[in-house]
């Protein structure tokens, strides 16, 4: 029997803060726009941004966006594509005041414009003192804006397809994307969705690690859609990891602790940050002390039964202290790690936080891809949020520019979807063989007979990654772990689904992930066995210094051989000077 | 059985959450507890899901509590079921 069709001007895959935002402007306009989300939007997972949106609004001490630029192409290292960067800073500014207009409720300072806070990594004047750039809704920035979008999107007559899952991409011949093939969840029935355009805005990956901060959903799903069609994922070696992560869990325990006094020891309580960072000590950046955590888990020093943990004491604070000023991490440190941290320290590991790296766009969101003298896009595919690389974060990303990164290049991808949509408006012919090709991961999925679980290869994978394409990489580590996934490759062909049920067949779901972050989490490992050098989240005690002159480019994987391509940085800003590179020191 | 009450596998997708901390508790106690309560327990857990996300984490790790007493006793449950698993 035929699949259903359905057909819409255009297609969104993903309702967080990029999809959401791109959807309004399309709405908007008069488009018919269709939005599919695996989850309710409210609860993905830019509902856990809870900092803030970084724009240069000067509101509460001097600030342009000019100085924005320069903070945010240090903290690249020297990465992140310049003219994609001036683009953001500038935008960042009518993006917050439309989130306004669309209800946004931002904190507000006494008389009434919006209130800014100060986070790391901000300066006025190229460098100089501390710059208050962070527009914040409370503590619920994130969900503040997901809620606006999402009524104003409801409004304007979005239709939404939730809790249903994108399983591939339709490509034709020619190359142009023709929509894509999706599951609801509900009834187990595949539907093709044609649509003039496609715009992933799926966000993160970190469920490939064990040890991850991210919900549960952040599993690559679109970064491996691009993959399998032929698309590379660009600088997939940069994920920022956090370096106090509960143990064996992931969430964070914020760096508010320490910045407290709270300080991390090893299986001797010896203070080991002392001999890493004897100045910043505990508070040195999260690269390093991430390191150095690894450092002497790997030298025997680790805590617990298997040595695979650090401990952080705050006890020496005394109970009133810690009930009163870190009440949340007492909370959570008592239902995953089940210890009260007034009275015990708590067990901790780096936890994986946010891919730098992604499918790559120019700043309009369309998606690119080499050619014999540059690049060209995509026809009919765009992508926005955490799975794209615009390249505005480099090789590591500052606190309050993720939000912005997903607003800012959601709604100008919309604004390019328009203009896309009025030079194309006729959808293609769909030939059967792109149906096909794209139901294949469903009906094999369907085989029967023995064979290993997903959730049995999905923690084999997991652990790999952890291992050997986390922290800590050296040549000898990095070649081992792509070993190891050469094994599991074969054990995922080999895995079987126990349920064949269609209905609400959440394990048929999970399957459909794991393949998803099979191919993500190759990708990441192989780019980072690639790159010798340290740049940025990518740390090399074998190639222990950054290195422009071999190394200043971004790096593109693709799927078909685990093929390796390069392309440079674009140091050449739109309309300002180029910042060189100099050493990253704060 | 309430046959008003959402499946267990619909219950299961719902537990997905934009945060990792709510994912594991909310998981975690449709696992080990929900099967073994009564109608209105079940009702209880599933008012509780449709809670927005920042919302749930400000009860369950924050310093905030729901007014309707029967939530508080709900949220203490999942609670008491993260801490065991």
């Amino acid at each position: 029997m035929p699949l259903a069709r359905r057909r819409f001007d255009t297609l969104i895959i993903g309702a967080g803060g990029a999809g959401l935002n791109a959807a309004l402007q399309l709405a908007d306009s008069g488009l018919g726009v269709a939005v599919v989300s695996k989850v309710f939007p409210t609860r993905s997972h830019t509902v856990a941004a809870q900092g803030g949106v970084n724009a240069a609004l000067a509101n509460v001490l001097p600030d342009n966006w000019h100085w924005h630029m320069f903070d945010t192409v240090k903290g690249s290292d020297y990465l992140g594509d310049q003219d994609a960067i001036e683009f953001m800073c500038r935008e960042a500014i009518p993006t917050v005041y439309e989130l306004e207009h669309a209800g946004v409720p931002f904190s507000r300072l006494p008389d009434g414009r919006i209130y800014q806070r100060k986070f790391g990594g901000q300066s006025q004047n190229f460098g100089g003192e501390q710059a208050a750039r962070t527009c914040a809704a409370a503590d619920r920035t994130g969900h503040a804006i997901l809620h606006a979008l999402y009524q104003q999107n409801l409004r304007a007559k979005t239709h939404f397809f939730d809790e249903w899952f994108a399983i591939n991409l339709l490509r034709d011949a020619e190359g142009v994307v023709l929509g894509a093939l999706v599951i609801e969840i509900a009834s187990g029935e595949p539907l093709i969705i044609e649509a003039k355009t496609t715009l992933l805005a799926t966000g993160g990956c970190g469920q490939v690690f064990r040890t991850n901060s991210n919900a549960h959903i952040n599993t690559g799903d679109g970064m491996a859609m691009a993959l399998r069609i032929g698309v590379p994922l660009m600088d997939m070696e940069f994920f920022q990891f956090h370096p106090t992560g509960i143990a064996g869990k992931g969430m964070l325990i914020s760096e508010g602790v320490r910045g407290e006094g709270g300080y991390l020891i090893n299986k001797d309580g010896e203070r080991f940050m002392d001999r890493y960072a004897p100045h910043a000590r505990d508070l040195a950046s999260r690269d390093v002390v991430s390191r150095s955590i690894m450092t002497e888990i790997k030298e025997g020093r680790g805590c617990g039964p298997r040595g695979d943990y650090m401990l952080l004491k705050v006890d020496h604070l005394g109970e009133e202290v810690v009930a009163k000023r870190l009440p949340g991490i007492r909370e959570s440190s008592k239902i995953f790690a089940g210890v009260d941290p007034a009275h015990e320290p708590i067990p901790v590991f780096p936890t994986a936080h946010y891919s730098m790296g992604g499918i790559p766009t120019d700043r309009f969101g369309r998606v690119v891809v080499p050619e014999r003298h540059g690049e060209e896009t995509v026809p009919g595919l765009y992508a926005a949020g955490e799975c794209a690389c615009a390249s505005v974060h480099g090789a590591n990303r500052l606190g309050g520019n993720s939000l912005l990164d997903i607003l800012v290049f959601g709604r100008l991808a919309g604004k390019d979807i328009r203009e896309y949509v009025r030079e194309n408006p006729y959808h293609r012919d769909l030939d059967d063989a792109v149906v096909q090709a794209a139901i294949a991961p469903l009906e094999r999925w369907e085989q029967g007979g023995d064979g290993p679980g997903v959730a049995e290869v999905r923690a084999e994978l997991q652990r790999t990654m952890e291992d050997h394409a986390g922290v800590f990489r050296t040549d000898e580590i990095m070649r081992e772990g792509v070993d190891k996934l050469d094994a599991l490759r074969d054990r995922l062909a080999a895995a079987r689904l126990r349920d064949h049920s269609k209905a609400f067949n959440t394990a048929r779901i999970q399957a459909l992930e794991l393949d998803n972050l099979y191919d993500v989490g190759r990708a990441l490992a192989v780019s980072a066995l690639h790159r010798q050098e340290s740049r940025g989240a990518h740390s090399r005690p074998d190639y222990p210094e950054r290195d422009d002159k071999q190394w200043m480019k971004h790096s593109l994987y693709f799927k078909a051989g685990d093929a390796m391509d390069y392309k440079p940085v674009r140091t050449k800003p739109l309309t300002v000077e180029t910042f060189p590179p100099k050493p990253r020191v704060y | 059985m309430n046959e008003a009450l959402p499946t267990r596998e619909r219950l299961r997708w719902q537990c997905r959450r934009g945060m990792l901390e709510l994912d594991l508790v909310l998981s975690a106690y449709l696992e080990s507890r929900y099967s073994n309560l009564d109608d209105a327990g079940k009702q209880r857990f599933v008012d509780l899901l449709s809670v927005d996300d920042p919302t749930l984490n400000a009860w369950m790790f924050g310093n905030q509590s729901p007014v309707d007493a029967e939530m508080v006793a709900v949220i203490a449950d999942v609670l008491s079921a993260a801490v065991e698993n």
